[in-house]
């Protein structure tokens, strides 16, 4: 496979998806974001998510343990701006309670698991999701699954670093930016409906 | 059992006390530089178990958890006691030291990549001495050849001044969020370990912040603070392809986290590997104290007119493969002194490299054998005719 110029595009990729980090996709510097393996400010990966969330049929939130479980103040506004930024959307949201594998069958409407989200993708028909207080191992397993079997564009929205084998990541990203993103969103739809009753 | 003693100590920034912070020169051994570096590194715990070379460094951490300045030590059973021990310390969320040589990192070798796989940020120093039977103590680095696929990082020191800094920066890169993956620290034994040389470093009475578990790509098993109890299950248990492509994923997600170092290295140790004159015709490329033999095998053949190269590796997982490639193209030879049988740097090198004829897999000494310049000399001789 080809290392140089490698895109984190949507799927199916190939049987093994390469980790985009093995294939010099690098995370970017604070303040900085990621598109499809590049390098972009903040305010342009937060209106690409708008758009991709705006234009999808199917828009899901994936919340991981680390803003599912009340553990800290902290962890209670994250979860909190999540969810009105996926009803802002009018998302589905389905948890990643936990990262055991589900066996002998998750139930992919209740849920989704690291191992095996491809799955609930499938199930769900996911065109565009978001991860969101997901542990970055786990995250970054998913997501790379995800890009491997499914057609489905992956936004991470990370409290550390960030995730290359997203197509979108922000990294340190706290309540106040998941309230920004929301705002952004907000912004876009009303333009979007603004549009189009001109044009009616 | 906790120490009773502990000692005040300012916490201050990783690059203050790296870069910033005044330096003492004090004439010490290798060990005597690695109790150093855990003086002020905010360690937790360190476990303990002794084997040649490593014992005393072990032994002189074991006195400054007696004066205060670790929170808990104790003696395993077995070195493969010691690093399980380790290991469940890391998952609980704690910063953990050990260190083995020799025999005891084979006959521990199931946990290293158990370590890396674990997302554990361990810290652990390896004093390298021969393996093999006839029974040798002297310094041999097989063993990291050996080590090269557990997916652990491996940077390798050659001096004492190498292995003080090396194992205080290593809890700052091993701990970082995109990393978090365990850093083995080689260094030879006795020739660094036993041998005193001056050594620079900060005062005593500062030391690392410490570690967060809660920055972990992997939950810390933390029984009193939810999410909890999400331990690492073993799918791999489970025979179908959804278990297998899991693994898959899980392997490469660990070798990724070894690219993402890159740039912690650099910003910590100044890069990969260090460089003399890289535009020589001819080259040596070497770690540990083969870097030393070399800088006095080049003095001795600039004196016959002769020009050459180094390149000293700091590092060898990850591989430094951009850097080496680009070098490699313009050299006519590049000669690799080893101090083992295998040449698994050699090997790397040549892996890596475009026209791998250009390697010069020599000279090779083992089994404790020193590694006169002269012999270096005599391969650089005939690459230049």
């Amino acid at each position: 496979m080809n290392r140089v110029n490698y895109q984190v595009m949507p799927g199916p990729e190939c049987y093994l998806p390469p980790a985009a980090a093995s294939m010099g996709v690098v995370l970017p510097d604070e303040g900085r974001a990621l598109v499809e393996g590049h390098i972009v400010t903040q305010e342009e990966a937060m209106s690409t998510i708008a758009e991709k969330l705006l234009g999808a049929k199917h828009p899901t939130f994936f919340p991981g343990p680390l803003i599912l479980w009340a553990w800290s103040e902290k962890a209670v506004e994250k979860a909190r701006a999540i969810k009105e930024m996926a009803d802002a959307v009018g998302a589905k949201i389905i948890p990643m309670p936990d990262y055991r594998p589900k066996y002998p069958m998750i139930d992919p409407e209740e849920e989704i698991n690291p191992n095996h989200p491809n799955l609930t993708i499938w199930h769900n028909k996911i065109d565009v999701c978001v991860f969101a207080g997901v542990h970055c191992h786990y995250a970054n397993i998913a997501l790379k699954i995800i890009r491997g079997g499914t057609d489905c564009y992956t936004i991470a929205l990370c409290g550390e670093y960030g995730h290359e084998d997203a197509m979108i990541t922000l990294r340190d990203v706290r309540a106040q930016d998941i309230k920004r993103l929301t705002e952004v969103i907000k912004k876009k739809q009303a333009y979007s409906i603004e549009t189009s009753l001109m044009n009616v | 059992m906790m120490a009773k003693k502990t000692v005040e100590q300012k916490i201050v920034d990783p690059e203050y006390l790296f870069f910033e912070a005044k330096r003492e020169k004090q004439f010490i051994t290798g060990s005597e530089a690695v109790r150093e570096a855990v003086k002020r590194a905010n360690v937790d715990m360190a476990i303990a178990y002794p084997i040649t070379p490593q014992s005393e460094s072990m032994h002189l951490v074991g006195d400054i958890y007696a004066e205060g300045y670790i929170k808990d030590y104790f003696r395993g059973e077995s070195e493969f006691a010691v690093m399980s021990s380790v290991a469940g310390a890391a998952m609980g969320g704690v910063r953990v030291f050990t260190a083995t040589a020799g025999p005891g990192t084979l006959r521990a070798f199931e946990m290293f990549p158990t370590w890396a796989g674990a997302r554990l940020p361990i810290v652990c120093d390896f004093f390298c001495r021969g393996v093999n039977s006839p029974l040798t103590i002297q310094p041999d680095t097989i063993e990291i050849g050996f080590m090269l696929d557990t997916k652990m990082m491996i940077f390798h020191a050659e001096t004492a001044q190498d292995l003080f800094d090396m194992t205080l920066q290593s809890f700052i890169i091993a701990e970082q969020p995109d990393v978090h993956l365990p850093i083995g620290v080689f260094a030879d034994g006795f020739f660094v370990t036993h041998t005193r040389e001056i050594v620079e470093i900060p005062p005593d009475d500062i030391k690392l912040p410490p570690y967060d578990p809660y920055k972990s790509p992997v939950p810390a098993m933390d029984m009193e603070t939810p999410p909890i109890r999400q331990m690492r299950d073993p799918f791999v248990m489970k025979s179908n392809f959804i278990s297998y492509a899991s693994h898959a994923s899980w392997q490469q997600e660990i070798l990724a986290a070894a690219e993402r170092a890159r740039k912690h290295i650099h910003k910590y140790l100044g890069g990969l590997i260090e460089t003399e004159n890289e535009g020589a015709d001819i080259l040596i490329m070497a770690s540990g104290t083969a870097v030393s033999q070399a800088h006095e095998a080049i003095w001795q053949a600039n004196q016959e007119g002769i020009e050459v190269g180094l390149i000293k590796f700091k590092v060898i997982r990850p591989f430094p493969t951009e850097e080496i490639k680009m070098i490699a193209k313009g050299a006519r030879a590049i000669i690799v002194p080893e101090f083992n049988i295998s040449g698994w740097l050699a090997k790397e090198i040549r892996s890596v490299i475009e026209d791998n004829s250009k390697v010069v897999g020599a000279p090779r000494v083992y089994g404790g054998m020193a590694m006169p310049p002269e012999l270096i000399v005599e391969e650089i001789r005939r690459v230049a005719r």
